[in-house]
């Protein structure tokens, strides 16, 4: 049946097309619009530009998903989002300055601008890329499921990702960043909305309530909701807790939505509403949690698929539509400043310093026919990975993580780090991280005979050691031989 | 400006610092697992915190820098 929910969720398709077509009417859209809104933006559109890209089909499906899998470990979504917001009422204020100062349009221009130095900017460049792919393959993931469930099996889910990727690809080429400023605002209305009234209904309709529900879990399950003694244990959810707070504002795409803010306070300000605004994974939780009991079963990847089972159980399909309409716009707008940012990026930092003579015009036509290839490649890794939302999410975390301490260093007065020790740094981060990755270590693996509180800990944590003992020890070597080198000379 | 620095600081320890402590499911508080009432209540204090922080900031007194 071409049923109700696929029309409702073609609408919603469409209006945000429109809404981005709409927002670049009468601009002259060059790369600083496309990219940064050309640094307009009030502290309402910050606010939901930077919600747009946090609460992703990730908050939707995955939490749900996480909840609905492994229990009470869910809940470092909610308490990383909003522990980040302390950092950024220090942080973010003070990257917007430099960038306005300097002018500065991708995250790359802040490392460029910082270490002078552009193959360093290369370097931060390609990282981003590359753990931008994982969040993008999310989203399509995403797309994929909400439109492959939401048609009741019609439409398979590689057609889906294919139908994903295209209209994301046009959308992005069309609007640029103030679509989806736009489109984020319909987005997060429909999210909340929807959101918090399924975390309402499902507990109550199917348990007579929030308690009830909790203690047929914990009845069922001993054990499911609190931290376990080991594996996804307490010192494996503070270790990752601290590495997603430093990471958190290491992304391509945040710079990007820093940079359009008119003002620096506008950050402070927002910081104050963010972490209420994150209680609305608690209601993603409380969805996933009343699925465990009625919907049981599901396993792998396929915990994902926890929302939108339970609601196709209990909801007409136009209600799908609805959910389906929701979770359509979660994957479009950070999917859109995903691949906005990444095709910014290899334009600006990566091509721009090999052939020095483009100007910006022929960058910003570049940027825009990149964004067709990076689509391409994400779906390739789309339609052959199997891992879940979570695990993609996190190692993309790790990756970017590697860029905190370079940017931390400079911030100092007198940053003794220089160029080679920050790009020694980052490689050793990353190469760890690739090991790590591959290898599927953990603590517990590289050093049995620790302690099992000890052998929880976040494995990033050993990259990010790695990375500032390295960044430290080559940045004095390098100083040191050249000042003795400038003596020799003498 | 240093009770600024110490408030930054307070939500960690609230969350992170006391979760060996409260990592328990009873008793239950307003229908949630006690973890879980523990991590929705911070979340809810971190805003406030944030909004402390921003009254006693100098630089918020100021116009748009």
């Amino acid at each position: 049946m071409m049923n109700s929910a696929l029309l409702i969720i073609l609408v919603f398709w469409i209006l945000a097309i429109f809404l981005g077509i709409m927002s670049v009417k009468g601009k002259d859209m060059n790369l600083e619009q496309w990219t940064v809104g050309g640094r307009g933006f009030g502290s309402m559109l910050v606010f939901l530009l930077m919600a747009g890209e946090i609460y992703t089909t990730f908050s939707f499906l995955g939490g749900s998903g996480w909840a609905y899998g492994k229990g009470a470990p869910a809940l470092y979504v909610l308490i990383y989002i909003s522990l980040s917001y302390v950092l950024s009422y220090w942080l973010l204020p003070v990257i917007w300055k430099y960038a306005k100062e300097n002018n500065l349009m991708s995250q790359s221009d802040f490392f460029v601008s910082k270490y002078k130095s552009p193959y360093l900017g290369v370097l931060v460049a390609l990282v981003g890329v590359i753990a931008i792919i994982p969040v993008i393959v999310v989203q399509l993931k995403g797309l994929g499921i909400i439109v492959s469930e939401a048609s009741y099996g019609v439409i398979s889910m590689p057609i889906a990702i294919w139908m994903g990727a295209i209209s994301l690809t046009i959308y992005v080429m069309i609007s640029g960043i103030r679509g989806s400023a736009w489109t984020a605002v319909i987005k997060d209305i429909m999210m909340v909305v929807v959101i918090g009234f399924l975390g309402i209904y499902l507990p109550l309709h199917y348990y007579g309530g929030l308690q009830p529900m909790f203690e047929a879990i914990h009845t069922a399950k001993p054990g499911f909701l609190k931290l376990p003694e080991q594996g996804l244990s307490v010192s494996w959810f503070i270790s990752t807790v601290i590495l997603l707070v430093l990471g958190f504002y290491m992304w391509p795409q945040v710079f990007s939505s820093v940079y359009t803010a008119k003002s620096g306070k506008v950050f402070r300000r927002n910081a104050i509403i963010s972490p209420l605004y994150t209680l609305m994974l608690l209601f993603v939780f409380f969805v996933g949690f009343a699925a465990i009991l009625k919907v049981p079963g599901l396993e792998g990847g396929d915990v994902d698929l926890a929302l939108l089972r339970i609601s196709i159980e209990t909801f007409n399909p136009w209600f799908i539509g609805l959910i389906g309409g929701a979770g359509l716009l979660t994957a479009l707008v950070p999917g859109s400043m995903l691949l906005m940012s990444g095709a910014t990026l290899l334009a600006k930092n990566v091509y721009k310093p090999f052939v020095p003579s483009a100007t910006e015009h022929s960058i910003g036509q570049l940027a825009k026919y990149l964004v067709p290839v990076i689509a391409l490649i994400s779906v390739y890794f789309t339609l052959n990975g199997g891992d879940t939302l979570a695990t993609l999410i996190l190692m993309g975390y790790s990756l970017m993580t590697q860029l905190f301490p370079a940017l931390l260093f400079s911030f100092m007065r007198n940053n003794f780090v220089n160029k080679y020790g920050a790009t020694a740094g980052i490689i050793c981060g990353i190469a760890t991280v690739a090991y790590i990755t591959i290898s599927e270590s953990t603590i517990g693996t590289l050093f049995p005979p620790l302690p099992q509180a000890a052998k929880d800990l976040n494995v990033g944590i050993i990259a990010l050691l790695i990375n500032f003992l390295v960044t430290i020890i080559v940045s004095l070597i390098v100083r040191k031989f050249t000042t003795s080198y400038k003596l020799a000379a003498k | 400006m240093k009770i600024i620095y110490i408030l930054s600081i307070v939500p960690f320890i609230g969350i992170l610092g006391f979760l060996p402590l409260v990592n328990r499911v009873e008793p239950f508080v307003l229908g949630m697992p006690f973890n879980i009432f523990w991590m929705a209540m911070w979340t809810v204090l971190t805003s406030v915190i944030l909004g402390i922080m921003y009254k006693l900031d100098p630089r918020n007194q100021e116009g748009d820098e």
